[in-house]
């Protein structure tokens, strides 16, 4: 049941800095080929839509510290979760799931720490958070090492799951008491991110996410924890051969931070952004965190990069349904594109090496 | 208030036969060894076709379009899973990520200027004579759209031709040992790239219900996750043609729950029930899966 040789060799071939760039910009290059015909055959202002695209991400400071960096700071989150479970054979494509878990949870405790000082309120409801997502996901762990279930069909169940999860909590226990609203009532000021540049939208968790990106990159490269997750990577056989690797504990471990690193994600979203939790509270960031850690190769620092990059994509795409006429789900399709580019390049590449 | 055993069998056969049209396509892609997580996306793909196509010619256009709109979504799959050799779990899920995107931007690019909610012909319900006067099941059973007699005569021709044909054999083959396959003279590839055409095209067949004798409109990601629950009823049914008829009918009854539920006047939240698939799948998962007969090729790398 292993059989995960694409991620094995999108992990752990290891392609020299060079290589990865290129194949980044070669995929961007294509898509907004594709992307310009799209829009262009589709009767809409290309001119426009561009300039609207631009302006919404980089344009001005607000669009930047306000629209794209807020954007970009949950899909660093998930798409640092999508990377190390990548790294390590984990198809974990439920990252959705438990970031609203980790939202759910942060925004539940939160509510109930009101009149804690923030030193201790905050670190507490992000905690909770973390171990919701971490728990969501080792739910498809555990299936998956005791009763051999494949982690692809479970943790795509478990976001359904927590979708309905949510929707009935706000509906229902948590609901704000007026009863009208499907969300709950907003966080205190003791459990809210505080903002990182004043008047502006941008919070701490971007700090806390590049933070893991940095943390993640070390653990991955530097150290004996690391090196098992690449070595059971390349395959439970090549785990075994490299030293006395577990490689059921160690996919335990994976899946835990991976679903501790959504769950924070998720916390960071309801405590630095919506301040509550409803129903669209992620527009799909869970799914939009595989073309993030895809395009970065899977490697931790290079997903910062992905995510501020996605993040303005998404910015600049409501920007340009707003100021364009252009439908903002366009932005899905230039991630889905960037997928398939991924892939295909990869391929050429395998191929261009003699494989 | 009382319940009508007849009515809520047959809105539970209504609600499952779209299920079941996808969850057949999807029980070919994966007895070929391949998992499809691109099901929902051609289902999406067959609603906007079926909008498009009936627009132009009535519900058979509609039809015809939203086969051919499913299937095309499987020829990009097929490129990227069998000629590319990429993963076939983020292919199929991009997939389905670029047919939700693009039909919701088709949709706004040709259609959202009118305003207008967009309403098309659909099918009615055709009551079989004689057997549709049977008591409880013959409503149930034997008074719907043309669609579901076809889904009928599909599963029963499948459950013959996976048993009784060379076709289906060198399909199963394909799924559980694919070289010992090749060694027969069997492409693994060519009988995996018509695995997924079928299961796009019946996809696009499932959305096309969707539109065509269920809503009479699009909306965008109408599909609503049952392209998941399709791939759901593929393992509870535990890849067997009976099995996935029965589970297609058990998730269409617990959709149906929430309103006996609510006509009963008991609280129980509706959420639970629209949870109640993925739950059940996981514990059948749980349950079987040490004897579950799932294609040995299932996951291993697609070739």
């Amino acid at each position: 049941m292993s059989g995960l040789s694409g991620t094995r060799r999108l992990g752990a071939a290891g392609p020299v800095m060079e290589t990865r760039w290129l194949i980044a910009v070669g995929t961007m290059v294509v898509m907004v080929g594709v992307v310009t015909l799209a829009l262009w055959s589709g009767g809409f202002h290309v001119g426009r839509a561009a300039a609207a695209l631009w302006n919404g991400a980089f344009g001005s400071p607000y669009a930047v510290l306000s629209a794209t960096m807020v954007r970009a700071t949950p899909l660093l989150f998930v798409g640092l979760a999508v990377g190390v479970a990548f790294r390590a054979g984990v198809l974990n494509i439920g990252a959705e799931g438990q970031l609203l878990a980790g939202a759910a949870a942060a925004v539940a405790v939160g509510l109930s720490v009101d009149g804690l000082p923030r030193l201790v309120a905050l670190p507490l409801v992000l905690a909770a958070g973390t171990c919701a997502g971490a728990a969501w996901a080792g739910v498809a762990g555990w299936l998956k090492l005791r009763f051999g279930v494949l982690e692809v069909i479970s943790t795509l169940m478990m976001n359904f799951v927590a979708m309905y999860l949510v929707s009935w909590l706000v509906r229902g226990p948590l609901q704000e008491p007026t009863g009208i609203y499907p969300q709950t009532v907003e966080l205190g000021a003791a459990v809210r991110l505080p903002a990182l540049v004043v008047g502006h939208r941008v919070h701490l968790g971007l700090v806390l996410a590049v933070g893991l990106a940095v943390a993640a990159w070390w653990v991955l490269t530097r150290t004996a924890a690391g090196f098992r997750v690449r070595a059971v990577g390349a395959g439970p056989t090549a785990a075994r051969s490299a030293g006395r690797i577990d490689p059921a504990r160690t996919t335990t471990m994976v899946f835990a931070v991976s679903g501790a690193l959504a769950g924070l994600g998720g916390a960071s979203e309801a405590t630095g952004v919506t301040y509550a939790l409803y129903e669209g509270l992620s527009p799909g960031y869970g799914y939009s965190a595989i073309a993030v850690a895809l395009l970065a190769r899977l490697h931790p620092l290079a997903i910062v990069g992905t995510a501020v990059l996605f993040g303005a994509l998404e910015a600049g795409a409501a920007a340009m349904q707003r100021d364009a006429m252009v439908p903002s789900v366009l932005a899905a399709v230039i991630e889905a594109l960037v997928v398939l580019g991924v892939l295909a390049f990869d391929r050429a590449r395998t191929r261009g090496a003699g494989r | 208030m009382s319940i009508d055993a007849t009515e809520f069998l047959q809105a539970s056969v209504r609600t499952a036969t779209p299920l079941a049209l996808a969850a057949y396509g999807e029980l070919v892609a994966e007895r070929a060894g391949v998992i499809n997580l691109g099901v929902e996306g051609a289902m999406i793909a067959g609603a906007f076709g079926a909008l498009v196509g009936a627009g132009v010619g009535g519900v058979t256009g509609g039809f015809t379009v939203a086969v051919l709109a499913g299937a095309l979504t499987a020829a990009v799959m097929v490129f990227v899973v069998l000629w590319l050799r990429a993963d076939a779990v983020i292919a199929g899920t991009a997939i389905t990520m670029l047919a939700l995107g693009l039909t919701g931007t088709l949709y706004r690019a040709l259609y959202g200027a009118q305003g207008a909610a967009l309403s098309v012909p659909t099918l009615s319900p055709v009551a079989i004579p004689g057997i549709s006067e049977l008591p409880l099941i013959g409503r149930a059973l034997f008074e719907h759209p043309v669609v579901t007699y076809a889904l009928y005569a599909m599963a029963a021709a499948l459950g013959w031709w996976f048993s009784r044909t060379h076709g289906g054999l060198a399909l199963r083959a394909v799924g559980e040992h694919p070289e010992a396959a090749q060694a027969a003279g069997i492409s693994p590839a060519r009988v995996r790239a018509m695995a997924l055409l079928f299961a796009g095209a019946m996809g696009g067949l499932a959305g096309g219900v969707l539109v065509l004798a269920h809503v009479g409109t699009f909306a965008e990601g109408m599909t609503a996750g049952r392209g998941f629950i399709a791939i759901a009823i593929v393992v509870l049914g535990r890849w067997s043609t009976l099995g996935v008829a029965g589970a297609a009918l058990l998730f269409g009854a617990a959709s149906q729950l929430q309103y006996v539920f609510q006509s009963l006047g008991w609280d129980v939240p509706y959420q639970l029930f629209l949870a109640l698939p993925y739950l059940l799948t996981l514990l059948v998962l749980a349950g079987t899966q040490r004897r579950a007969r799932a294609p040995a090729a299932l996951g291993a790398p697609v070739s």
